[in-house]
């Protein structure tokens, strides 16, 4: 029972089930005796895996979200979409350029983009995935990477496009473009780089591929973490 | 005798004593009326009604993008300028029907819902040569220090700087907007007949031989009429007069070679600006020679 005692009514994969209603989505699945097999990971909207589309009671409108994330409400039609089918282009990309053709070489597709905005309404994350996909068209690989950069490939924009783009695709090429031949490799980067060459932390993992599970977990568990 | 018969949803619904009667009485003539095994509503009057409000929603987002730079305070007018005679011709043609259209407008603002902003209709769209010409051919002039002198400049509308009526920047039938600029920069403007003929605009991809035609025909001409140079207001009619030039050779090996470039860049030279300002070096045939030889770079 949530807090203070209030339930709703939610439909998952059309059975009915009364949930409390606090829970999200996820935990409201797992409440109703939905065990995740797919379609569940880190649990603290970062990952992406949990894509979900709902209904609300009396709108014709479909929805989506993380299943982490979202609160259910009563009269919600839930179902995930664990898995978005996408073909994934394979490239080199010290062999590419930052420009508008190498989007559209591997993507022909995003130039049937009518700027409708289904994607970024579609989006869990907020992000205006339209706006990025119209920004590679024109060759503008910096916005496009700036844009996109919150994306969690959850695929909820390329299931919802009526031009069946796959726009984390495309923000993930632009991504790489920018980082590659845009702000180009950073000095803290290359510095670490050189230092797992000349073999620094060799020591460091040889112990740690020593540790029993407990140990490696309670390692990690209390790791130091800097974010700036 | 069999005939295929598509009954529709009314005559199978409220209308059911059309069908039934029919059949009968067809039958009764010896025609059997015969019904698909497979069939799907005919479409009604949605298949037949113009429905593009899809098509509206981009150009119609970027004059709401418009309008925000004005409450941001970024721009002093609820204005844009447009330069490419396709994105001109769009933009407008786009805000004139959901100006004008009250029916579409109320749908594009329902294809455009749970947006953070609502177009309002109140953008206006213009091109750079109705701009210049606002602010005053006296102005341009006064700007210029190295005038165009003995240049002959041939200005190319192409269709969608001029067509349709109501959209266009000039007459369409005799416009002067072009020749204003380019003699308030000191060119000779030399008038030719195929100024508002198409350049084959999209043929360019997958019939690049009707574009040579045209070119041919187009630039021909305007050498005829004395031009040395001809001037555009857009992308395309630059790439199809301009790169195509090489399969009008293909076609007509008599025919020569003639600069194509932008009015913008011939300002850009009139005023004196640099290199990568007047931008020549991109343009195919290369220009800089005949400027060159006129003293003009």
């Amino acid at each position: 029972m949530s807090e203070n005692g209030k339930m709703v009514t939610i439909y998952v994969l059309g059975k009915r089930h009364v949930v409390p209603a606090d829970l999200t989505m996820m935990k409201a699945m797992e409440y109703a005796g939905h065990q995740f097999r797919r379609g569940a990971g880190c649990r603290g909207g970062f990952c992406g895996a949990c894509a979900t589309v709902y209904r609300k009671k009396g709108s014709y409108k479909l929805l989506g979200a993380l299943a982490c994330q979202k609160i259910v409400e009563d009269g919600m039609i839930i179902a995930q979409i664990p898995f978005s089918p996408s073909e994934k282009k394979t490239y080199n990309v010290s062999d590419l350029k930052a420009e508008a053709n190498t989007f559209l070489q591997y993507y022909p597709e995003i130039a049937r983009c009518l700027a409708c905005n289904t994607c970024t309404k579609a989006c869990p994350q907020d992000i205006m995935v339209m706006d990025y996909v119209q920004a590679a068209l024109r060759g503008d690989v910096a916005q496009a990477a700036k844009l996109s950069f919150d994306c969690l490939s959850c695929g909820l924009c390329a299931m919802r496009c009526p031009a069946e783009i796959v726009p984390y695709h495309i923000g993930q090429l632009a991504r790489r473009l920018e980082s590659k031949y845009i702000e180009g490799p950073t000095e803290h980067v290359l510095k670490r780089c050189a230092e797992v060459e000349e073999g620094k932390y060799n020591a460091e993992i040889a112990e740690m591929m020593k540790m029993d599970k407990p140990t490696l977990a309670n390692k990690y568990n209390t790791r130091e973490m800097r974010i700036k | 005798m069999k005939v295929a018969y598509y009954p529709g949803c009314t005559l199978k619904t409220t209308a059911k004593e059309f069908d039934l009667s029919a059949r009968a009485a067809s039958a009764a003539l010896g025609i059997d009326l015969i019904e698909p095994p497979r069939w799907n509503c005919c479409g009604t009057v949605h298949a037949l009604a113009k429905d593009d409000v899809m098509h509206h929603l981009a150009p119609l987002r970027n004059l709401l993008r418009v309008e925000e730079m004005k409450d941001q305070g970024l721009v002093d007018e609820k204005r844009v300028v447009a330069l490419c005679a396709m994105c001109y011709n769009t933009l407008k043609r786009s805000n004139q029907a959901f100006n004008t259209d009250s029916d579409k407008a109320g749908k594009v603002k329902e294809s455009m819902n749970n947006e953070a902003a609502v177009y309002s209709g109140g953008v206006e769209v213009e091109h750079l040569l109705e701009t210049l010409r606002t602010h005053g051919w006296d102005k341009v002039s006064a700007r210029v220090n190295k005038p165009l002198k003995g240049l002959k400049v041939a200005p190319y509308y192409g269709c969608l700087l001029l067509r349709p009526r109501g959209i266009g920047v000039d007459s369409a039938d005799n416009p002067k907007v072009f020749e204003d600029l380019l003699k308030s920069l000191g060119a000779e403007v030399v008038d030719f007949g195929y100024k508002q003929k198409c350049c084959g605009s999209y043929h360019t991809v997958y019939m690049p031989e009707v574009v040579a035609d045209l070119g041919n025909r187009i630039l021909t001409q305007a050498q005829a009429a004395g031009a040395e140079m001809v001037a555009t207001a857009c992308p395309l009619c630059e790439f199809n007069l301009g790169d195509r030039q090489a399969e009008v050779l293909k076609k007509y090996p008599r025919f020569g070679s003639i600069p194509i470039v932008y009015f913008t860049q011939l300002m850009a030279v009139a005023f004196g600006l640099g290199e990568e300002e007047t931008a020549l070096g991109m343009n195919k045939p290369d220009p800089r020679p005949l400027l060159r030889e006129k003293g003009l770079i």
